[in-house]
């Protein structure tokens, strides 16, 4: 199905958030996630199950003021 | 010392971390400053790229208290979710709470701002919201249950220093028992030191730093600012007055 990730267009081949921080490469890196506009925490992500269209945010520590 | 949210900081200087030539300029201003609370943000990342975490490293080693901002959110919706996403990415239950409400000034949205607090603070956050020295919204954030209020000086990124004196002393004369910290706008310790001197208990600055040309040198300015600062407000200043009056005695002075 196809997922937007940080507004980039993918085809993803499984089925929860989880599964699709590992295919996108994101692994173990410190990120924490959104999809479709509301936060889901990292103890969600396995039992969150994605549909075709969603759109999943992904953000890690960044400088700020 | 300041104490936010129950947690005592042993400086009255807040630093962002944005914008620093390196990151190691970055490291050496905040030893300098004796800054004690950090501010960061959270950013879209790609999957190879281990930015965040290499930043998150840094931070970690100030041995500061951070503070996530939300900043660059335009709506509530969007500040409640950042802020959800910092509060798990930083394991922090503090929040700079950004609802911008003015693109062009920075302003923040004083109707968003209330309605993000309120609910973040249902959500166990500790909200420390950018505003301005607006009394009546203020009294709004503290009713929402903000026990931190961080009042503009000037738009962020200024460096104007503090715009509305009058406001400002309002607003702490209105809330003792807030801690309130000037955020943005400043520019030069001296109006760091201005700040403390008129009572409040912090102040909040990223770009006066990390745009001077030695930005190291700055840090350590801004924290003699506002060590002078709060110096100055324990002494209890004098009052100013409008005529002249002679410090040096006019008895025993020779008849010439």
């Amino acid at each position: 199905m196809k997922i937007l990730i940080n507004d980039t267009l993918i085809e993803f081949h499984g089925n929860t958030l989880s599964q699709l921080l590992v295919q996108a490469g994101y692994g173990s890196s410190k990120v924490a996630t959104a999809v479709n506009e509301t936060f889901v925490s990292g103890v969600l992500r396995d039992l969150h199950m994605l549909n075709p269209g969603d759109r999943v945010e992904i953000v890690a520590p960044k400088q700020g003021g | 010392m300041p104490v936010f949210y129950g947690v005592e900081i042993d400086s009255r200087l807040m630093l962002g971390t944005s914008q620093y030539p390196s990151p190691a300029v970055l490291a050496e201003a905040f030893r300098r400053s004796g800054a004690g609370i950090a501010t960061v943000s959270v950013r879209r990342e790609s999957g190879r790229d281990q930015a965040g975490q290499n930043f998150w490293n840094l931070i970690k080693d100030l041995g500061v208290a951070v503070l996530p901002n939300t900043a660059g959110c335009h709506s509530v919706r969007e500040a409640v979710t950042t802020a959800h996403m910092a509060r798990e990415l930083f394991e922090t239950s503090w929040i700079k709470l950004e609802v911008i409400g003015h693109s062009d000034t920075l302003q923040p949205d004083p109707f968003g701002s209330i309605e993000a607090a309120r609910i973040l603070i249902e959500d166990g956050f500790d909200v420390f919201p950018y505003c301005t020295e607006d009394l009546v919204v203020c009294e709004r954030l503290v009713d929402a249950g903000c026990k931190v209020l961080m009042p503009w000086g000037a738009p962020i990124g200024t460096g104007l220093g503090l715009n509305n004196i009058y406001g400002l002393r309002s607003l702490r004369a209105h809330f003792p028992e807030i801690s309130l910290v000037i955020d943005a706008g400043l520019g030069l310790p001296s109006q760091a030191a201005q700040a403390i001197e008129m009572g409040f208990d912090a102040v909040l600055l990223n770009t006066a730093v990390a745009k001077a040309g030695d930005p190291v040198l700055m840090a350590e300015g801004f924290s003699c600012a506002v060590k002078a600062g709060a110096l100055a407000y324990a002494a209890d200043p004098m009052e100013p007055r409008d005529m002249a009056a002679p410090s040096t005695p006019l008895i025993g002075k020779a008849f010439l």
